[in-house]
């Protein structure tokens, strides 16, 4: 996993709630046996004009130009902006996939769908949650500032505007050492091999049928 | 002290270490496995050199991609091919057990796991699927994963994880006729709405949710994770108890009378303390119908599609707007002026044998409607399918005009062949109507079992009551 430290990045507005997982990546996506290549298919259904299918050249297909991420000023971009409740439905880790291969690093929304913040975590993505207000203040300034960045600083957990001002944000303490050292989680859990051994044994004996 | 949520009891159960932060480790009792969200998580095994954990703990089936007719034919399609034969392979080479396609066990992950009594009340149950907490109707601990942690659970049997705050939902007294525990769920949703449960492990609770079967109450847990919450659960009772007996993973002999014992102590106290609590009235909930692109979307039958003038705030508005934009819908239409195209009732939420009871209980010899080019039953499972059969409910349903599917995911979210046409207006009983979840620019409403069986032969959405 890419460690994330700091990053200064281009911010691009997806100015919806509820975006849900099948629109990050719509399901004909999820037959792939691999880990990498969903970038070209992010939000497929609202990026293309046509129906995408798995293995096509995506160079050739029209484009949608009203589509945010299609908009010239947002090539790039690095933040994903976004309202609440971002990522919810289902569990399909190709969603923070496709955002990680596409380029997105970090995504502001007042709220996030549990199972789909925990998964960027594990793909060197990072959510943050600011308050609903701080989110709208910065969609205000991402429409009246071309090429309008933010720097996020994951050790200091803060985000700073280009006129200065900074938001703190919170992010739990093992998912931040991780995120900070582009560590997996299994190594770490492995280091505890003890401790699972331990409860097996004990649990073996209150509740033998799990074990069956 | 107060008392322990039925949550708290859960969670206590499984932990094996806490860090400072309050991360915690947790045990994973049942692993359930499908051929969508574990081919990534096999290769990480593999390319770390892991083998699994405890084998014997996961259990394995295909349904996104299985056809849903001519099954002996195999899969049409090379990359769903590719996909269940990757699942197949995994299985055999990790030593996992799979009830692969054309075996009369396999069906939808989350009706086969507690057919099999792969699902026990008190144990932790994961899957790669948000659907996961279905299986909390046991009074279980139940939660969907992505990729990287079912690689996790599989090298490990554990989880990193935090404690959720614990919410109640009460429905209190007795539904009406013609109400179903969809309804109730999607009540709920529109009543809190779909972020209303994150954070949050809900408990459904109260007298409305006791006289539930255990199907119904795996229909109302599945959509807990639609209003946003980590897990749904309701508390064991002797209910919860039968339904499990004789299972063929359950316990027998001594180690059912032990586990019986362990069983009968998951409920919350009375003293126990929630984070959050809402209560309904089981009497105020009618049948529900969504009319949008969120399962918060959603009104009575006897309702009218909503005017975004009326939302509560700009960015609802804005969501409102386009919602009817994509289903094709003008403000203040009374939902029974909705005509369907297509009728599909299955999914995890309402594939059981007593969803299919329900709709082919509405037929009684009539037929679909003549607009409605499709109206198609999945069951659950090969299981379901040969009750149902049993039951002549296959005939009651083909002479209605219906198609008789074999089980899988379907047209849930057209994976497989079975999908929506753009523009095409469904009646579904599964449990997400996004933009393009049953096929691009498909548009579906949510329904009951019943409610589905009633539009089918309508060709519109109609109260079931008066039916
Ligand atoms: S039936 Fe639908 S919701 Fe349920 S597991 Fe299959 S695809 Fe997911």
């Amino acid at each position: 996993m890419k460690p994330f430290v700091h990053l200064n990045g281009l911010v691009v507005p997806l100015d919806r709630a509820n975006v849900d997982t099948d629109a990050i990546i719509p399901k004909q996506f999820l037959k792939s046996i691999k880990r990498s290549g969903f970038g070209p298919n992010l939000f497929d259904e609202w990026r293309y004009l046509d129906h995408g299918e798995p293995g096509q050249d995506n160079t050739h297909r029209p484009v949608n130009p009203d589509f945010v991420l299609n908009q010239p000023q947002y090539q790039g971009a690095e933040v994903l902006l976004a309202r609440e409740n971002f990522g919810c439905g289902s569990s399909r880790e190709h969603a923070p996939w496709a955002l990680e291969d596409y380029g997105i690093r970090a995504i502001i929304a007042p709220s996030f769908a549990d199972i789909f913040y925990n998964n960027c975590f594990k793909n060197g993505l990072l959510p943050i949650v600011l308050a609903a207000d701080v989110v709208a203040q910065l969609f205000v300034e991402t429409a009246a500032t071309e090429g309008y960045r933010l720097q996020i600083d994951l050790a200091a957990q803060t985000v700073t505007t280009p006129a200065g001002a900074v938001f703190e944000f919170e992010v739990e303490a093992h998912r931040k050492h991780c995120l900070l050292n582009g560590l997996d989680d299994i190594g770490l859990t492995l280091q505890h091999v003890d401790a699972i051994r331990q409860y097996e044994a004990q649990r073996k004996l209150t509740a033998p049928w799990l074990f069956n | 002290m107060s008392g322990q949520t039925l949550y708290d009891k859960l969670w206590q159960a499984h932990l094996v270490h806490t860090e400072t932060d309050g991360s915690a480790l947790i045990y994973i009792d049942r692993h359930l496995v499908h051929e969508v969200t574990s081919p990534q998580a096999f290769e990480g095994l593999r390319l770390a050199g892991r083998r699994p954990w405890r084998a014997g703990a996961a259990v394995a089936v295909p349904d996104h991609n299985v056809p849903t007719t001519h099954r002996d034919a195999g899969i049409a399609d090379p990359i769903s091919r590719l996909q269940v034969e990757t699942l197949d392979e995994n299985c055999a080479e990790f030593g996992i057990v799979e009830f692969k396609m054309n075996d009369v066990r396999q069906g939808i992950v989350h009706v086969i796991g507690p057919e099999q009594g792969y699902t026990l009340p008190g144990m932790t149950v994961v899957c790669g699927d948000s659907h996961t907490s279905t299986h909390g109707a046991f009074g279980a601990l139940a939660f969907g994963i992505g990729t990287s942690e079912v690689e996790h659970v599989l090298a490990t049997q554990c989880l990193v994880s935090k404690q959720s705050k614990a919410m109640r939902v009460l429905v209190e007294g007795e539904l009406g006729a013609g109400v179903t525990a969809k309804d109730v769920a999607l009540a709920i949703i529109g009543a809190i709405g779909t972020a209303g449960g994150t954070g949050y492990a809900i408990e459904f609770a109260g007298s409305a949710i006791r006289g539930l079967s255990m199907e119904g109450r795996m229909t109302l847990c599945n959509m807990a994770i639609e209003a946003g919450a980590r897990a749904g659960m309701v508390a064991v009772d002797d209910k919860t108890i039968s339904y499990v007996q004789g299972r063929p993973a359950a316990p027998k002999g001594a180690q059912w009378e032990q586990a019986v014992a362990w069983w009968q102590t998951l409920v919350s106290d009375d003293d126990a303390v929630f984070d959050h609590e809402v209560t309904l009235r089981a009497e105020a909930i009618q049948p529900q119908v969504t009319w949008g692109t969120s399962p918060e979307m959603v009104v009575a039958v006897t309702g009218r599609v909503p005017n975004p003038a009326n939302a509560p705030d700009a960015v609802k508005r804005a969501d409102w707007e386009r919602a009817l934009v994509y289903m094709g819908l003008t403000a203040d239409t009374p939902i029974s002026e909705i005509t369907i195209d297509k009728v599909f009732i299955g999914s995890c939420t309402n594939s059981r044998i007593e969803d299919l009871r329900a709709a082919a209980a509405v037929i009684q010899g009539r037929k679909k409607a003549a607009n409605v080019t499709l109206a198609m039953v999945v069951p659950g499972s090969g299981l379901v399918k040969q009750q149902a059969e049993q039951e002549g409910l296959d005939k009651l349903f083909i002479a209605a005009g219906f198609e008789w599917r074999d089980p899988g995911c379907s047209m849930c979210l057209a994976m497989n062949a079975d999908r929506l046409e753009p523009g095409e207006r469904c009646a579904a009983t599964s449990n997400r109507n996004f933009e393009g979840r049953q096929g691009q620019g498909g548009r579906t409403h949510l329904v009951s079992p019943a409610m589905a069986a009633a539009a089918a032969l309508a060709g519109h959405f109609v109260d079931v009551r008066a039916f």
